[in-house]
């Protein structure tokens, strides 16, 4: 198991000097199989949501996998429960999570908060895989892997957090006191890409979010290079509330409608 | 006292508590509005024995704030859901945001009491309840973020494994969570206070039918007391 996530692919990235369109003349593409069709082999992706149907991109996790491109780097939560614990997920429905691309043999590494369910009967894909040593699984507590994605975001290299000291997750990093508590140097996470779930769009890429989906979502959308967005509605500018927008346009890069009565939550 | 107690095992004094009582008497000590996060398995339960006049503001790590009433797994809205994977209904005042919202409550020192599970708990605090070594993986969750900045951490278990295993210890041999963390355990014999200032364990109650020395003897760290000791039911 990698506990040393100090430095890892995934840190903060050189400043990219293009300047983009500031609207752009179609963000929205025509199926979830267009809107993945250019990540790479090796790429490393941010899922968003937090664990359960809720928030999680669902059909952009499917085309990904139809995709089939390898050695991925997935970044999420709780990344693997929910198929062989229903964790979040309705009863009549059959549970996907992120273990897909563990049990397709697509993802070579999984940084998350919990990557396992408590009972190993049955074996989730993600523990198979490591167990097999075909995953390396890097274990973050849950605030400092939010925290470190939206320093992406923000601009921030790295900051101080209290939690993980005196733990295995403390092990390599720089300890600092301040006002006599010890704190842990944790660096700023970013990704190639980040798919995400909203509830609604707008065509110019503002979002806004349902219930508790929000969880991951509008942090990764702010700390990947390249933000690909799964929404249940897409209305014109205006079409949301100007008070409600949950994620800024700015962000957004691509945006995809599910069809009309998914059967998927 | 309920239809939960189990039958005494083993070398047992008298039964111990069931997980329902244990989460009861755990309950009991919760502060009416208060903000509390509680862990899955026996904590959670904790939701349903509240005493009379006591309300408490949920706060679940995925992004929801007072909560209430909760489905049973596997019912009700995905789009509303609490940590544990259960999917609470929409009451009036309830409140949802971000992960980093979240975090900024957990690690800014907002939540007046954690209630976790635990595997360990050593003599001055420390708290292990994120992996087991022999499995060698393990899930953090949130559970490091509310163990090291909660005001206060309750701790609610069965207090051995397989009826004999200490998990009350002198030095915790698990991986940790976060080091002199707690405050309290709650468990199926006994409630017992860390004093973490002073490196020791007072203990407060027993379940009906056992003694200090019924309770030391299947707890690896040393105990004291400073006065009575009361009954837990």
């Amino acid at each position: 198991m990698g506990m040393d996530s100090s430095r890892s692919v995934c840190d903060a990235h050189t400043k990219d000097r293009t300047i983009w369109l500031a609207v752009p003349i179609n963000i929205i593409s025509n199926s979830f199989a267009e809107a993945v069709a250019d990540i790479p082999s090796g790429a490393s992706i941010m899922i968003g949501g937090f664990g359960g149907a809720g928030g999680q991109p669902t059909r952009l996790m499917l085309a990904l996998r139809d995709l089939g491109v390898g050695d991925l780097t997935i970044i999420g939560n709780v990344a693997g429960i929910s198929k062989t614990t229903g964790y979040g997920w309705p009863d009549h429905l059959d549970p996907i999570d992120q273990g897909m691309f563990f049990e397709s043999g697509q993802a070579t590494k999984i940084i998350c908060s919990f990557p396992v369910p408590g009972t190993t009967n049955p074996l989730s894909d993600i523990e198979k895989a490591w167990r097999e040593g075909k995953a390396e699984v890097d274990i973050v507590p849950q605030g400092t892997l939010i925290e470190r994605i939206r320093a992406a975001g923000a601009g921030i290299p790295a900051f101080y957090t209290p939690t993980g000291v005196g733990t295995p997750v403390s092990e390599g990093k720089e300890h600092r006191d301040f006002d006599g508590r010890t704190h842990l140097l944790e660096y700023a996470l970013t990704a190639d890409y980040a798919l995400i779930r909203a509830q609604k769009a707008d065509t110019r890429g503002n979002l806004q979010y349902i219930g508790t989906s929000r969880a991951f979502n509008p942090a990764m959308a702010t700390a990947a290079r390249t933000t690909i967005v799964e929404v249940d509605e897409i209305v014109e500018p205006g079409g949301i509330d100007s008070e409600r927008v949950g994620t800024l346009s700015t962000y957004v890069d691509r945006i995809v409608l599910r069809e009309a009565g998914d059967p998927l939550p | 006292m309920t239809s939960t107690t189990n039958e005494p095992t083993g070398n047992d004094p008298a039964p111990r508590l069931g997980r329902a009582d244990i989460a009861k008497r755990a309950a009991r000590d919760l502060i009416d509005g208060t903000t509390v996060n509680l862990g899955i398995g026996i904590p959670a339960m904790c939701a349903d024995f509240l005493p009379n006049g006591v309300e408490l503001l949920y706060h679940a790590e995925n992004g929801i704030l007072g909560f209430k009433d909760l489905s049973k797994p596997g019912e009700g809205d995905a789009n509303i859901m609490d940590a544990g994977g259960k999917f609470p209904k929409l009451v009036p005042g309830m409140a949802f945001f971000d992960s980093v919202e979240s975090f900024n409550l957990i690690r800014g020192g907002h939540i007046d009491v954690t209630v976790l599970g635990a595997l360990q708990v050593s003599r001055t605090g420390d708290l292990a309840n994120w992996i087991i070594p022999k499995r060698g993986i393990g899930s953090i969750g949130g559970a490091m973020d509310l163990a090291e900045n909660s005001k206060r951490v309750v701790i609610a278990m069965e207090h051995n494994v397989r009826g004999d295993i200490a998990k009350i210890v002198e030095e915790c041999t698990f991986p940790l969570t976060a080091p002199a963390c707690v405050d309290q355990i709650v468990t199926d014999i006994a409630v017992i206070d860390v004093d973490r200032d002073n490196s020791r364990m007072i203990l407060r109650e027993t379940a009906p039918g056992w003694s200090f020395d019924d309770v030391q003897a299947r707890t690896e760290a040393e105990l004291t007391t400073t006065g009575e000791v009361g009954q837990m039911v």
